[in-house]
């Protein structure tokens, strides 16, 4: 570095226009050089299985046999699979009841947090530790036994009088159960709500205090939407989190989807269908039926952001 | 930081209200905060019982782990499911499944950090034709839902009689497929000064040189906080090894504990959650030895856990 003055000097002297050319050419080369791992990645695992995988949604397939094209059967069967009817329903109630219960903790728990008091990263970190395990075989392990015949759940729920005895093997209390699996990974929205909330400049709160505002319209008129943008990007990335659970619903229901089909959740009857009983073109079509209707949600997602998503950019 | 301290100084003669913190004595203060951690702690019992019921369900007898469990405590405590956590399943010693879990989560840290720091150069420091278009499609696969592309990827490896092997849950790693860790360097190699290489490209470095000496030790932190969280992925990862391994020998730990549970049926329940707690040791080691990395980089990178 310290030779540069006059090797600079130099260079840009000699014969500047040509050497531009010749350095964009080499940039591309570079550039694509550089660039080769992930373009061969994405190529080879993402966009060709993709195309792939359209194409065998129109086709019938057992992995063994070639594929025999079917048309649209594959998404007309599906409206008449009860199972994979059922299937939605489980997901959908999943991610319609637990990703704004989940968000909504987070909120809370990061609001709370939100001080300059003693401690506060220690339960920084104690309320992220489950965001870390919480997708693991381990916990899913722990969370069956937690909520099985006479688990811990069961006695101290037994304990104030209320007697719903396992909450595994019974079709009506697995969704709350799943629900609160992921109500108890609030951590990680938490900790990205709690980087917004200090991104919020503290005169915003003393002006309007002065202005005589209760805590309340202190959150609606301040809080809220200077923090738009990071609930954004958590509830675009937790609901497209929430639709993909798939571990912890095969370890919970020994891979079947019980009891009587209370955790069949979309991606364990895709599993399912594609790699226990072979209909790899059913599956693909439930694949991208799953990439459609997630699509349309970020999109909406997005959409509808310009009417609730402030950034403080153009304000300011 | 700074422009949260000042207004708090100037705040008192200002507020006249009650509910202003700033006119509140030192008592109500007082209150308030024994009162937050009151609130905090009670909290933190409650999203830390799971784990601590789960250590000490590893360390009692089945008898009580049955019974009265809510219990954290016992006077029974012993490392005997311990021992038999440790025989492993179906002939293969859980050591094995240790090793194995181990070989993939290393391969995983390497080839993540070689492919993703590599390509994300090309992002943030080169220009070339078509830059913006890769770009936007790296992005797009963010939010891709990997269902749609399992079942072409098993077919193409299972043709390349890769299946049972560890090729296919590694290649994805050495081909940057996972886009959120070539997004983060991406962003964190865009925040060092173009100065930097523009420098070194007068002297007459070329881009490995730039790369090589002047980006990757700069990075350090993007590429700290990769290297946890793909090992940390890779170690809980269990739909990959679920499609991709049929032999025991080579199961790593989330498959062997679905086997543990498949035999066992509940029948040990001690041994199991004793495994599960191993399962998760090398987790909750690298937790406690990095929180701080791994909070800081979910709250500055908004990475997922």
């Amino acid at each position: 570095m310290t030779q540069s003055p006059t090797l600079s000097r130099r260079s840009t002297q000699s014969a500047p226009a040509p050497r531009k050319s010749k350095r964009s050419g080499a940039d591309a080369r570079a550039g694509y050089t550089f660039l080769f791992p992930w373009l061969l990645g994405f190529i080879v695992l993402t966009l060709g299985p993709m195309v792939s995988s359209l194409y065998l949604s129109f086709t019938n397939y057992n992995l063994f046999d070639p594929p025999k094209w079917i048309g649209l059967d594959n998404y007309a069967t599906m409206f008449q699979d009860e199972r994979f009817l059922q299937s939605v329903g489980v997901t959908v109630g999943y991610v319609v009841f637990g990703t704004p219960l989940k968000l909504a903790a987070a909120l809370a728990v990061a609001m709370l947090l939100n001080s300059k008091r003693k401690g506060q990263g220690f339960y920084r970190s104690a309320f992220y530790a489950p965001s870390l395990i919480g997708a693991s075989v381990s916990i899913a392990i722990v969370w069956k036994a937690m909520f099985g015949d006479s688990g811990p759940v069961d006695q101290g729920l037994s304990f104030f009088g209320i007697n719903l005895g396992g909450w595994v093997g019974n079709p009506a209390m697995t969704m709350p159960m799943f629900i609160l699996l992921t109500v108890w990974q609030f951590g990680a929205p938490m900790v990205i709500f709690l980087a917004g909330l200090k991104q919020i400049p503290n005169e915003l709160y003393e002006a309007a205090s002065m202005d005589g505002a209760g805590p309340v319209r202190k959150f609606f008129n301040i809080t809220w939407p200077m923090l738009s943008p990071v609930v954004f990007f958590n509830l675009l990335m937790e609901t497209i989190h929430a639709f993909q659970i798939f571990s912890s619903a095969y370890i919970i229901s020994n891979g079947e989807g019980g009891p009587a089909g209370s955790t069949l959740f979309y991606t364990l009857y895709l599993y399912l269908r594609g790699f226990s009983d072979f209909r790899m073109g059913y599956a693909s079509a439930m694949a991208w039926l799953l990439l459609i209707v997630v699509g349309l949600i970020t999109l909406v997602i997005f959409r509808t952001s310009k009417s609730w998503v402030h950034y403080s950019g153009d304000s300011k | 930081m700074t422009i949260m301290a000042t207004p708090k100084q100037s705040a008192p003669m200002l507020s006249t209200q009650d509910y202003n913190p700033k006119s509140e004595s030192t008592g109500t203060k007082r209150v308030k905060s024994v009162a937050f951690h009151a609130v905090a702690l009670a909290l933190t019992g409650v999203v830390l019982y799971p784990a601590l019921w789960m250590i000490a369900s590893s360390f009692k007898p089945n008898s009580e782990i049955g019974g009265t469990n809510t219990s954290l405590w016992s006077s029974n405590f012993s490392f005997d499911n311990f021992v038999t956590a440790m025989d492993g399943i179906g002939g293969v010693t859980t050591l094995q499944f240790f090793t194995n879990s181990l070989i993939l989560a290393i391969g995983a840290v390497v080839g993540t950090v070689l492919s993703a720091s590599v390509s994300a150069y090309a992002f943030a420091r080169i220009k070339f034709p078509g830059r913006s278009i890769f770009f936007g499609m790296m992005i797009a696969t963010l939010l891709l839902p990997f269902h749609v592309v399992i079942i072409p990827q098993y077919i193409i490896f299972n043709q390349l009689g890769l299946v049972d092997t560890y090729i296919p849950l590694l290649i994805g790693k050495f081909l940057a497929a996972d886009a959120f860790f070539v997004f983060l360097m991406v962003q964190f190699m865009r925040n060092l000064p173009a100065e930097l290489d523009e420098a070194a490209r007068i002297d007459g470095a070329g881009h490995v040189r730039i790369f090589c000496s002047i980006m990757l030790p700069l990075m350090k932190p993007a590429l700290i906080s990769t290297s946890i969280f793909s090992f940390i992925w890779s170690w809980n990862d269990f739909l990959g090894p679920l499609l991709y391994l049929n032999t025991p020998e080579k199961y790593p730990l989330p498959l062997a504990l679905r086997l543990f549970v498949d035999q066992t049926q509940s029948s040990d329940y001690g041994a199991m959650i004793a495994m599960s707690v191993l399962a998760l040791l090398p987790v909750l080691i690298f937790f406690l030895v990095f929180q701080r990395y791994i909070v800081e980089g979910v709250s500055t990178q908004g990475l997922k856990g």
